[in-house]
């Protein structure tokens, strides 16, 4: 079902990172300030931009969970969640890499945007535990989806505030106060953007399939055993049980 | 012009690494996933084959 098109998403997804990053560092030019270290944004920006949407995504997901009681949802809100914490460890790394090279410094506890990102991936990281400490998958579920519409609507409260907040040591990529990107820089950072959205996009629908063909397995595993193992405790998880597993429809 | 230099030649290794991080962790990542699917693959290649010699197999669902 995940796995419809997966191919031509991931060739489209390698083409797309493969030109950003030829563009990023054979096209636009080196920053004024920055220099060459610069071209670290093309990477850093987005995939920061791209783990917080799919947080707020995952909250999404978890609102439809809420709404309509379909384990599917559960299992989007999930593997969302799952991949930008990747995503966010990521942008840490990198984000570091750069303070590094640019301040001296590996981590700076006054600015406002690397503490911030730091509590949010800190409040996900929260997010597997609390589904593996409940054993009862309605229930787990359940919870699971509550606390991603809480810490999803922290995420854009928590970026508003930052960015209204007076310390600017961090650069901004794309902002009103110090004026927009210019010409070339803004046509590889958008474009880094989508790439790195497209990148998300294949790698969310990669785990969908994976998790989606997992829990058939197992459906198939208990009907191909018989009725004796149908009342037999599942093994804890933190994944979430899809309806195909319990026989309901999907 | 030298200025230029010695910043290229100082910015080059963070770059480089940052992207080096970034490459490393999408491979791990699809490497964690190829062994989960490599897991369903021989899971389901045990079902599928005692499931085929099964006696009856495929007549027990027939009305």
């Amino acid at each position: 079902m995940y796995g419809k098109r997966l191919r031509a998403l991931a060739l489209t997804t390698f083409a797309a990172l493969t030109l950003t990053w030829v563009l990023a560092f054979f096209w636009a030019p080196d920053d004024a300030d920055q220099g060459f270290l610069q071209k670290i944004f093309y990477l850093h920006v987005p995939l920061a931009i791209v783990t917080l949407g799919g947080f707020v995504y995952g909250a999404v997901a978890a609102i439809m969970h809420l709404r309509t009681r379909d384990s599917r949802w559960d299992m989007r809100s999930y593997v969302a969640i799952h991949l930008s914490l990747v995503f966010g460890v990521g942008v840490l790394i990198t984000g570091s890499i750069w303070a590094r090279g640019s301040w001296g410094v590996w981590w700076d506890w006054s600015e406002p945007t690397l503490v911030s990102f730091l509590l949010v991936m800190l409040l996900y990281a929260t997010y597997q535990p609390l589904r593996f400490a409940i054993e009862d998958p309605e229930r787990q579920a359940r919870y699971a989806s509550v606390f991603a519409i809480t810490a999803g609507a922290f995420v854009p409260i928590n970026f508003v505030i930052v960015r209204l907040s007076t310390a600017y040591l961090h650069p901004r990529v794309l902002g009103n106060i110090s004026g927009n990107l210019p010409g070339r820089f803004q046509v590889v950072f958008y474009l880094a953007l989508v790439s790195m959205a497209l990148l998300w996009i294949t790698l969310w629908r990669y785990e969908m399939t994976s998790k989606h063909a997992g829990a058939q397995l197992r459906a198939l595993r208990r009907r191909l055993s018989g009725e004796d193992q149908q009342d037999t405790q599942p093994r804890r998880s933190a994944v979430p049980t899809l309806g195909v597993e319990a026989g309901a429809p999907r | 012009m030298i200025l230029g230099e010695l910043s290229l030649h100082h910015a080059v290794p963070y770059v480089a690494a940052a992207f080096i991080v970034f490459f490393a962790l999408i491979l791990l990542y699809l490497a964690i996933m190829a062994g989960k699917l490599s897991r369903i693959e021989r899971e389901l290649g045990e079902l599928t084959e005692p499931a085929a010699h099964r006696p009856g197999a495929g007549a027990k669902d027939a009305p």
